[in-house]
């Protein structure tokens, strides 16, 4: 049984088809990545997925339970974790909050225990910060030391995609679905990222789902690729594959002897 | 100014003329509207030093002062030379003074002129009067523009003498005035500690200051400045600069010391100090509960006097003989369970059908409902269970055993809200460092991802909405154990945006900042119907509270003692520079930073 698996996912915006007829599904422990040309439709996937945008005909499920029409948050504490293209931290709360305050759905204690200071609330506290810390510890000596108390809007854009993904990693998932994580990066620090992507699958034991327009990226790190056109999915297979379908390059390049013609 | 060209005027004719006559329009426009409000005149009967000055006189001169400094202020940047200030800025500030000097003037020929008392209730010869001292116009026009001109050069040169002058006459003379002006709080206090014979000494005995105690304690004062000049200025900055455990460790101390003074100053205090000082501890209560739902949660909630009413009429109907329906007569402290009960209910039929929405909706909706809640208790409908607008009186008092608490002994009030206010410091402590204000936090910042990060968005947001109407209520119930009778005028929408004020002015999202502005406002102005230190000033409390936000907002819009992280917030720039000035690497990964692979730049 795949870990995810979306039929005939259709999502209409007043009358425009931002998805239509997406059949799409991922095992457990497969790195997918979903390409496409601007527009076509990837982001809306992904909110989907999250919650954020209901769909308007299709079923998603997660782990064989639908999950279609969920809240976000019920979608985050089944275990699906997302982060955004444009980069959206809580960027006046510490490095170290932004990770802690993620944890909230795998947490529980309340007003009482905050009050009393009860021994279940310190456990839990001290918990959450040893494991923020653990997250953040994945990326190297960047987020850690004198950083865990600056406020995220001090940090830099490459750190910032950084802590978006410590973030998701934080509500402990089992899908993570990753949105151009290494857009805006430099050659080296993309590199870098890529080679972090493969060990959130091989130490962290995640399933990934990544958007992403670095080809150099998606070669290195996927499985299988997804390519989407005007919400239409257009070509799926290995990377090799995928980039040698004439749809795909069609849809990327135009189409060659017309255009001329 | 079509040139970039960035230069001084070289001498002190050569004056930037445009600066002059906004600052000097601006003088002028403050004078006229003051005098119009009726200010100066209603004053006026207060003396601050017997026969020769009164507090009229003062609220006018004070004006060519600060716009005089604030005229001759230099924008020094840092790392750029900049003109020594001197001869040149005590023209601007004397040129700006005359200015506002040549308004009143031509208000003086105006009020002799023409007569607009219909629009304008303070056009009246009373002001002619006052702004003439009695001796005709030329007399009046030319001493305005002699005395605002030279205050307004005595502004400017605040500027150019030695600060240790300065500092000692802005201390000689703000001290003056603070004595003066707060004659009844002096008297009461001294009264406590048995220093009677010294107010008879300073005050004269229609009021205000003799001329001779005005300059002893001026003269001692001055002393005491010179000899402590720089310390106070020293331990403060020691303080802001000290940073983590050590600046944990002070804030502790200075909270002890403040937690001490607030259980032993009463005990001195006379009933008239007392009052004003329960009164700041209803509405730091009040303003506590608020933090949690804006500071914290982020959510602007204008209805918030609903929960207060709650409060107070929950304790009216279960303890009062009077109550016209239902009339347990129950004692203060079972009442205070049903207090939370009905908050909490409330809280949850509010909340429930508004949360959902944002911002500006939230405001306007929690409006309606702080207002709807307030009819109901007006309403016809509901007068045989809450009395209408003949409200429910008779109210009695807390009995604790060894002391009942009401309203006639407003120092066992004070401790009864003490109580309540020390309970929701700690409870607001301690929600601010756990998950729940974590969460509370995240919602603020960002509700969607927030929800996207799988917080209930809903459940926390209630949460903060029920624990502040639980701090309100608690405020509501003991007012009404306090005034011994509940109206539904009690609970005018006023109340709401004052306390709003209060949040803001003081810092929001920091506990420290909401006390000092429920005391600054509350204490010090007064609040909707209570006195405050300045109850001269009454009439134009509101004015005056106006006055002060639109300053905060546009001058320091994070609160007289604000929160790091809304300072940091409201500041990201500063805050970005200061570290990267430091030398801190935080800034220094930016962008070109990580260009060139920043793991060798890292690794010190």
């Amino acid at each position: 049984m795949s870990l995810l698996e979306i039929r005939d996912l259709k999502i209409t915006f007043g009358g425009l088809d931002a998805l239509s007829g997406l059949n799409f599904h991922i095992d457990e422990g497969e790195i997918v990545s979903v390409i496409g040309p601007n527009g076509a439709g990837k982001t809306t996937f992904f909110n989907a997925i999250s919650g954020l945008v209901v769909p308007t005909e299709g079923a998603i499920d997660f782990e064989g339970a639908s999950i279609l029409g969920m809240d976000p948050s019920i979608v985050t504490s089944l275990g699906i974790a997302r982060t955004f293209q444009n980069v959206r931290l809580f960027a006046n709360m510490t490095i170290l909050e932004n990770v802690m305050v993620a944890q909230h759905c795998r947490t529980s204690q309340l007003i009482y225990g905050a009050l009393f200071q009860t021994k279940a609330f310190r456990k839990e506290e001290r918990e959450i910060r040893e494991r923020a810390e653990e997250v953040l510890g994945f990326f190297g000596h960047r987020l850690v030391g004198y950083r865990l108390d600056q406020p995220a809007f001090a940090l830099s854009y490459a750190n910032r995609r950084r802590l978006e993904i410590a973030r998701a990693m934080a509500t402990q998932p089992k899908l993570l679905l990753l949105d151009e994580p290494v857009a805006g990066m430099n050659p080296i620090e993309t590199a870098e990222l890529t080679a972090l992507i493969g060990r959130l699958r091989s130490e962290w034991g995640f399933t990934i789902v990544m958007i992403e327009h670095d080809m150099k990226v998606v070669r290195d790190v996927s499985d299988r690729v997804v390519v989407l056109d005007h919400g239409v999915p257009i070509a799926q297979g290995s990377y090799e594959e995928v980039s040698k379908d004439p749809n795909v390059i069609e849809a990327y390049l135009g189409r060659p002897v017309e255009a001329k013609a | 100014m079509s040139t970039l060209a960035l230069t001084m005027p070289s001498s002190a004719i050569d004056q930037d003329w445009r600066r002059v006559l906004r600052w000097g329009l601006i003088c002028g426009g403050v004078l006229v509207a003051l005098c119009l409000v009726g200010m100066p005149v209603e004053l006026d009967r207060r003396e601050l030093i017997e026969r020769y000055l009164s507090l009229g006189y003062v609220s006018i001169l004070l004006i060519p002062i600060v716009i005089g400094r604030i005229a001759a202020t230099q924008v020094v940047l840092e790392g750029f030379e900049s003109r020594k200030q001197g001869l040149f800025d005590l023209v601007t500030g004397l040129l700006v003074g005359m200015f506002g000097g040549t308004c009143l003037t031509l208000l003086i020929v105006a009020l002799d002129s023409w007569n607009l008392r219909d629009p304008l209730v303070n056009w009246s010869p009373k002001l002619f009067r006052f702004l003439t001292y009695e001796n005709g116009i030329g007399f009046g026009a030319m001493a305005w523009i002699v005395t605002c001109g030279l205050l307004g050069m005595l502004g400017a040169a605040s500027h150019v003498v030695p600060t240790i002058v300065r500092r000692v006459s802005a201390t000689v003379v703000l001290s003056l005035l603070g004595l003066s002006v707060l004659e009844g709080a002096v008297d009461d206090l001294s009264e406590g500690f048995g220093l009677d014979w010294l107010t008879d000494l300073l005050y004269a005995k229609k009021g205000g200051l003799t001329l001779t105690s005005t300059f002893v304690a001026g003269a001692v004062i001055a002393v005491v400045a010179v000899l402590t000049s720089g310390r106070v200025k020293a331990l403060t900055t020691s303080y802001r600069e000290k940073e983590g455990a050590e600046r944990q460790k002070a804030s502790m101390i200075l909270f002890v010391v403040v937690a001490v003074l607030c259980i032993v100053l009463p005990i001195f205090l006379g009933k008239i100090m007392n009052e004003l000082l329960a009164n700041v501890g209803l509405f730091l209560l009040l303003a506590l509960g608020l933090n949690i739902v804006v500071g914290l949660a982020g959510l602007l909630d204008l209805g918030y006097v609903a929960f207060f009413a709650v409060g107070g009429y929950t304790t009216a109907v279960l303890t009062s003989p009077n109550s016209p329906f239902f009339a347990p007569e129950m004692h203060f402290g079972f009442a205070l369970v049903f207090v939370v009960i009905f908050a909490v209910i409330i809280g949850l039929v509010i909340g429930a059908p508004v949360i959902r929405m944002r911002g500006d909706y939230l405001a306007i909706v929690t409006l309606g409902f702080g207002e709807i809640i307030r009819l109901l208790f007006l309403s016809d409908w509901l007068s045989p269970y809450f009395g209408g607008a003949q409200g429910i009186t008779n109210i009695p008092g807390v009995d604790l055993g060894f002391a009942t608490v009401k309203g006639t002994d407003p120092r066992s009030v004070f401790y009864l809200v003490l109580f309540f206010c020390a309970i929701a410091i700690y409870v607001s402590w301690r929600l601010q460092a756990s998950r729940l204000g974590r969460a509370w936090m995240a919602i603020r910042e960002d509700e969607q991802v927030a929800e996207a990060m799988g917080i209930n968005t809903v459940s926390c947001k209630l949460m903060a909405f029920v624990v502040g109407a639980v701090m309100a209520a608690f405020s509501g119930a003991v007012l009404a154990a306090k005034v011994g009778s509940i109206f539904p005028t009690s609970f005018m929408i006023l109340i709401s945006i004052i306390i709003l004020v209060v949040v803001i002015v003081g810092g929001m999202g920091n506990i420290a900042g909401v006390m000092v502005g429920s005391f600054v406002l509350i204490g010090v102005l007064g609040g909707p119907k209570q006195p405050g230190l300045l109850q001269e000033f009454q009439n134009f409390k509101l004015l005056i509270y106006g006055m002060l936000l639109v300053f905060m907002m546009l001058k320091r819009p994070e609160g007289l003692v604000p929160s790091a992280r809304r300072s940091r917030e409201l500041h990201q720039e500063e805050f970005l520079q200061d570290a990267w000035l430091k030398g801190d690497k935080l800034g220094a990964d930016d962008d070109d930073g990580e260009t060139v692979g920043d793991d060798g730049g890292e690794e010190e």
